[in-house]
């Protein structure tokens, strides 16, 4: 990942996608090595469930009440990874290799969201068919709720990783995710669970403003991408 | 330096606010349904509109601090912020007492616009332990310019995305659209969002005004090696 002299002796910036597949195989591996985040979201969503089943009393869920479930699940387990996010970053001096390296610093935000967007696909993959398999009467929602449960995680990822590199670099960092990434999320949770609830109700799926519903969480994922990607140099800089 | 025509601006506000004040109650018809309340209109719709253009306005100028590295303009954003959210707590409280009156309940879920403003509210109460969280100066303003920035544009989204889940339940029966309202009431609520818009700007001129001179006190303290009494707030940015 080190800058090439060429003849000249100028230094070549190394392109911002060979930088990108770097850093985010760098994550990936070192979440497989030490398995820091991913096992502790999926547990904690299962065990979630668990409390949500007592705490409302219900043995099968539809409709918004199974949207709410799913989603505030998804939401809490995802602060958890995000949490950890940039910790490896900064405890073993990450971020002054990223500012001493020649690349593109926007790219590191690129390869973290992507990083996370992954955490996230994995969660969902064990803890989506948990919550079937607990609460739902029928699976038929499930194939549509993929595109809404992509569409949420792109926007969670770029909000998440904003605020977890900001975070990091705080005194309160556990503290902080929580507190400003909840309020950020609420347009997306009201998105998301709006096209969710028709996608699990009682009957079989419905599709009530499911493409507006997308086009909103679109929406929101390309500003977030947008503002993460502008900003995301000032945070880089020391 | 900050100073400066304040005291014009100043006396502009208190008559633009007595103005619009005798016109709310000697000019503004009264409202054939809701009766006397109605007036509250005239104080929260305007205190709602200030403050939110002034969160946007904070976040106008963190672009400007992040542009031009010049720590002015993140105490001029860290000033709009707060005073918008002095101002969304007046909202929040007017709102409240209008909702108790016309509709007889201290909150209604219902109403987008009130669960829109709750959720931007709750966001730019994080900005203080957001910033208290940061410690190197330098670093607590760009951060805080990035918020200021995350969350300008959080702002509108905010409002298509709650207005959007509400009207599939619930239609907009308590519309505030201005296009309905007769020609005297639309004047009142033009001079009290004038008023409004100038008690805002001279609150944030008069804080900016007060930062610089405590911090001229401070240096002149700190150059004649006088002790500096209390550091002062740690989130507050200095203002040369």
């Amino acid at each position: 990942m080190t800058g090439r002299a060429d003849t000249r002796g100028a230094v070549s910036v190394t392109p911002s996608r060979v930088a990108f597949a770097a850093i985010l195989a760098k994550d990936l591996r070192s979440e497989l090595r030490t398995l820091q985040s991913l096992p502790a979201m999926a547990l904690f969503a299962v065990t979630t469930f668990v409390v949500f089943r007592f705490g409302l009393d219900r043995t099968s869920l539809s409709g918004s009440l199974a949207s709410g479930v799913l989603w505030a699940t998804l939401l809490f387990a995802a602060v958890l990874g995000i949490n950890r996010l940039f910790v490896a970053e900064r405890e073993e001096g990450g971020f002054d290799a990223i500012r001493l390296a020649p690349i593109d610093r926007s790219v590191l935000f690129a390869a973290k969201a992507a990083a996370l967007l992954v955490y996230l696909l994995a969660l969902e993959a064990i803890a989506v068919p948990i919550f079937a398999l607990f609460f739902l009467d029928s699976a038929a929602g499930l194939g549509p709720l993929l595109a809404v449960l992509l569409l949420a995680d792109l926007g969670l990822a770029a909000t998440g990783t904003l605020i977890s590199s900001m975070a990091v670099n705080s005194r309160a960092r556990d503290l902080l995710v929580p507190l400003v990434l909840l309020p950020l999320v609420v347009p997306l949770m009201i998105a998301a669970t709006g096209a969710t609830e028709p996608l699990l109700a009682a009957g079989g799926p419905a599709y009530d403003r499911f493409g507006t519903w997308l086009a909103v969480l679109g929406l929101y994922d390309l500003i977030f991408g947008l503002v993460g990607y502008a900003v995301f140099d000032f945070l880089l800089e020391d | 330096m900050y100073g400066k025509g304040l005291r014009p601006l100043s006396i502009a506000t208190v008559a633009m606010l007595a103005l619009s004040l005798s016109l709310v109650f000697f000019y503004a018809p009264l409202d054939a349904d809701q009766g006397f309340i109605q007036k509250i209109f005239y104080l929260h719709v305007p205190l709602a509109i200030v403050a939110l253009v002034g969160f946007v306005v904070g976040g106008v100028f963190a672009i400007a601090h992040l542009r031009s590295g010049n720590r002015k303009w993140d105490a001029y954003s860290y000033v709009a912020i707060h005073m918008s959210v002095i101002f969304g707590v007046a909202v929040l409280i007017t709102g409240a007492i209008w909702a108790k009156a016309s509709w007889g309940h201290w909150w209604v879920w219902d109403e987008p616009t009130l669960v829109s403003f709750l959720i931007v509210f709750l966001m730019y109460a994080t900005y203080y332990p957001f910033r208290y969280a940061i410690e190197d100066p330098e670093r607590q303003a760009r951060y805080a310019s990035v918020f200021a920035i995350a969350a300008g544009a959080f702002v509108p989204l905010n409002f298509m995305a709650v207005r959007m889940a509400e009207s599939l339940v619930h239609p907009r029966t308590f519309a505030t659209a201005n296009g309905g309202l007769p020609a005297e009431m639309m004047l009142t609520f033009l001079c009290s969002l004038a008023a409004m818009a100038l008690l805002w700007t001279t609150l944030v001129k008069f804080e900016l005004t007060a930062k610089s001179a405590s911090g001229q006190v401070k240096r002149l303290r700190r150059a004649l090696d006088a002790p500096v009494p209390g550091s002062g707030s740690r989130i507050a940015p200095e203002v040369s």
